[in-house]
């Protein structure tokens, strides 16, 4: 599937999708061709810097994401805030190859796998026959190396084929990865998993208490997020999202499709990555069920939820995710959360297939309508 | 490729296999026997239920990831129509029956509402996976449910050379798999509809301005997709047996049967189900741990020269 149709799938709008792809490739001829665009227009339009309204909002939430451990309990922090921002962060690198790069990899929660797995199998565990029980310092860089390096070769194989293909091929990937850990007990322990894998301890901290955690979490989801933020300004993100649009175009105007895409990949792998091993110290173990089917869907559940237009889409997810399963079993019984969740995901993909950032676009661009007559462009509403 | 150099490589891979199979025979001529014989008739289950996937893909281009809940409502219809009646091919009609219709509904009231959203469907379907497996689990809960095979066809047959007797039900399920394959080559090539679905196969827009109804095609087709994996879904309910996460299973080799034989191509199923079926039956009686390994360089030497499966058009 070319990526026009692509945008136009995800984007029954269609406005945003012409106001969101025309200026990159516009930009990118104009600079291919050499035009003289008005080195102000460039600036302004190129500028990494953010303005001073998305500086106070990002102030605030930052402050508040601060603070509130400080105010909720230890459970909450923990349970809610820690995973929130672990799944968070894992989906990121989803939205960050979906929403830029225009694949749809349902292998992401594999790569975390990988990094888990790579933790639990170097590191320590309850396993002693299979942990190698190799330093922390080297353990965790290993496992990011490792899992980056697979999450290369998963998309060295799955950019071959374009589109809806490669949500069949990621799937596939993913299930056999599954299969794999499940039926191997030489490596990884099959039906069990490794168990009883914790953080190592630095500076005399517990790293799995609710409150260093949540610190540590809230650390590497914002490293995430800026690098996502900032990636995508960089001329690889730039030339990233014009391959989304219409991959033949950039070819012709000689850029390197495969490649860009590749790198996309290894990109999202290191965030999904750190997200991994983030995931298997919340745990505390690592099983087949975490990198099982359920899982794989669950992620892009969460991506899709928030919304794919933005890496704070992932972040609010997480959160409604978390929020559901945590909370939806008082209301219904426990074994029901699948039926709760795949309804609330039907709903989202039926009704605002930009998900939950889609639906506040839209509220807030009806309501600057309704303010200020013809009102801004809601354009600057729905992109980064 | 240059055309000599791929002929080497095909001529290449036949050595090795022919090399291997002399090995297994010569081995255990039993257990080799038995094995291809394991294969072939799991291979025609998946050819079944993946035909039915690479229809409906050919066609409409929608990855329908619901298609492995269809095997599995599938099976329990046809396991509840068989309790209540004790007729196995009353069963087997069932189940068709039952994922068509169901598969009929998902396209008239949801999916045609989305046509050429190929991405937003793909989302949908997934969506509705969910949920059919969640409702299936409520109904069904989490036991294994083993369908008999209908008394006629239990037992084994005797009297075959160097392997002696082999379930009578699989060597069926083998005939099955032929029949269902040569009925629907002559399906769609020598009946009307048939005619329609491979010219909307080919070019959706002309078809449609030629003055066929497009949508009464599309519902068709679906609804046959989805009875094929509901049908599989009955013969797999005597030979796997039913538990939830079967549909991931047949939806993964749904997956893989199509991309190693190509898209939208019968032939393409069947040669794709038929080395799959082989592979993983080799695979777990010769590597128990490893044969999920296989499927996966199966998959990945094919994406690697032939990105588009063995059968699929550039």
């Amino acid at each position: 599937m070319s990526a026009a149709k692509w945008r136009k799938a995800m984007n029954p709008g269609a406005l945003a999708a012409q106001g969101a792809g025309a200026p990159i490739l516009a930009r990118l001829d104009r600079r291919f061709a050499g035009a003289a665009a008005s080195p102000a227009t460039v600036a302004r339009e190129s500028s990494p810097t953010l303005d001073s309204a998305a500086l106070l909002r990002h102030g605030l939430l930052l402050a508040a994401l601060i603070v509130f451990p400080f105010v909720a309990t230890p459970f909450i922090t923990f349970q809610i805030g820690g995973q929130c921002l672990t799944l968070g962060l894992i989906a990121l690198s989803l939205t960050f190859l979906a929403g830029y790069g225009g694949m749809i990899s349902l292998a992401q929660m594999t790569v975390a796998g990988i990094a888990g797995y790579t933790v639990a199998i170097l590191g320590v565990s309850g396993t002693a026959e299979i942990s190698l029980n190799w330093p922390s310092w080297l353990v965790v860089p290993c496992a990011l190396l490792i899992a980056t390096v697979c999450a290369t070769l998963i998309g060295w194989l799955s950019v071959r084929t374009e589109g809806i293909y490669t949500i069949m091929i990621t799937l596939a990937i993913g299930v056999a990865f599954y299969y794999l850990v499940l039926q191997n007990y030489s490596v990884f322990n099959g039906f069990q998993g490794l168990q009883k894998v914790y953080p190592p301890e630095v500076f005399g901290i517990n790293w799995r208490d609710p409150l260093p955690f949540y610190f540590l979490a809230l650390t590497c989801a914002a490293a995430g997020y800026a690098w996502v933020r900032y990636l995508v300004r960089t001329p690889f993100g730039i030339a990233l999202q014009g391959i989304r649009d219409n991959p033949r175009r950039m070819h012709a105007l000689g850029f390197n499709v495969v490649a860009h895409r590749v790198a996309a990949y290894a990109a999202a792998g290191f965030i999904a990555a750190v997200g991994g091993v983030l995931f298997v110290w919340y745990n505390a173990l690592i099983t087949p069920g975490s990198v099982g089917t359920s899982w794989l869907i669950n992620l892009l559940i969460i991506a899709v939820l928030g919304g794919l237009r933005h890496p704070v889409g992932p972040f609010l997810g997480a959160l409604v995710f978390v929020l559901l399963q945590t909370f939806a079993i008082d209301l219904i019984d426990r074994e029901r959360f699948n039926l709760v969740i795949g309804g609330v995901f039907l709903a989202i993909v039926l009704f605002s297939p930009d998900g939950l950032l889609g639906l506040w676009a839209k509220l807030r661009a009806r309501m600057t309508t309704r303010a200020a007559g013809v009102g801004r462009s809601t354009i600057s509403t729905q992109r980064p | 490729m240059s055309k000599r150099a791929s002929v080497a490589g095909w001529v290449l891979l036949a050595l090795l296999l022919v090399a291997l199979s002399v090995w297994g025979i010569a081995d255990n001529a039993r257990l080799f026997l038995v094995t291809v014989l394991n294969g072939l008739t799991l291979a025609s289950l998946y050819f079944i239920v993946a035909s039915g996937f690479t229809l409906v893909f050919g066609l409409m281009r929608n990855v329908n990831l619901a298609h492995g809940s269809l095997y599995l409502l599938g099976g329990y219809i046809g396991y509840v129509v068989a309790e209540a009646t004790g007729w196995w091919v009353l069963a087997l009609a069932a189940g068709f029956l039952g994922a068509a219709v169901v598969g009929l509904l998902l396209q008239v009231v949801i999916l045609r509402h989305m046509q050429g959203q190929e991405l937003r469907q793909t989302l949908v379907t997934i969506g509705i996976a969910i949920v059919i497996a969640d409702i299936l689990l409520w109904i069904f809960t989490g036991e294994v449910h083993q369908m008999e095979a209908p008394s006629w066809l239990k037992g084994p047959l005797r009297g075959i050379p160097i392997i002696n007797a082999y379930s009578q039900y699989r060597m069926s399920l083998l005939v099955l798999g032929v029949v269902i394959g040569v009925a629907l080559w002559l399906f769609l090539n020598r009946t009307r509809v048939g005619m329609m679905i491979r010219a909307g196969v080919d070019d959706r827009a002309m078809l449609a301005a030629a003055g066929v109804n497009v949508n009464l095609v599309f519902a068709v087709t679906f609804a046959i997709g989805a009875g094929l994996a509901g049908l599989g879904g009955v013969i797999g309910a005597v030979e796997l047996s039913m538990v939830p996460g079967e549909d991931t299973r047949l939806l993964l080799a749904s997956l893989i049967v199509v991309i190693v034989g190509g898209m939208g191509s019968v032939v393409g199923a069947a040669i794709g189900a038929a080395i799959l079926g082989l592979a993983e039956t080799f695979g777990l009686a010769y590597a128990p741990t490893y044969s999920v390994v296989f499927t996966f360089v199966i998959l990945v030497v094919v994406l690697a020269f032939r990105p588009r499966g063995i059968l699929g058009r550039a």
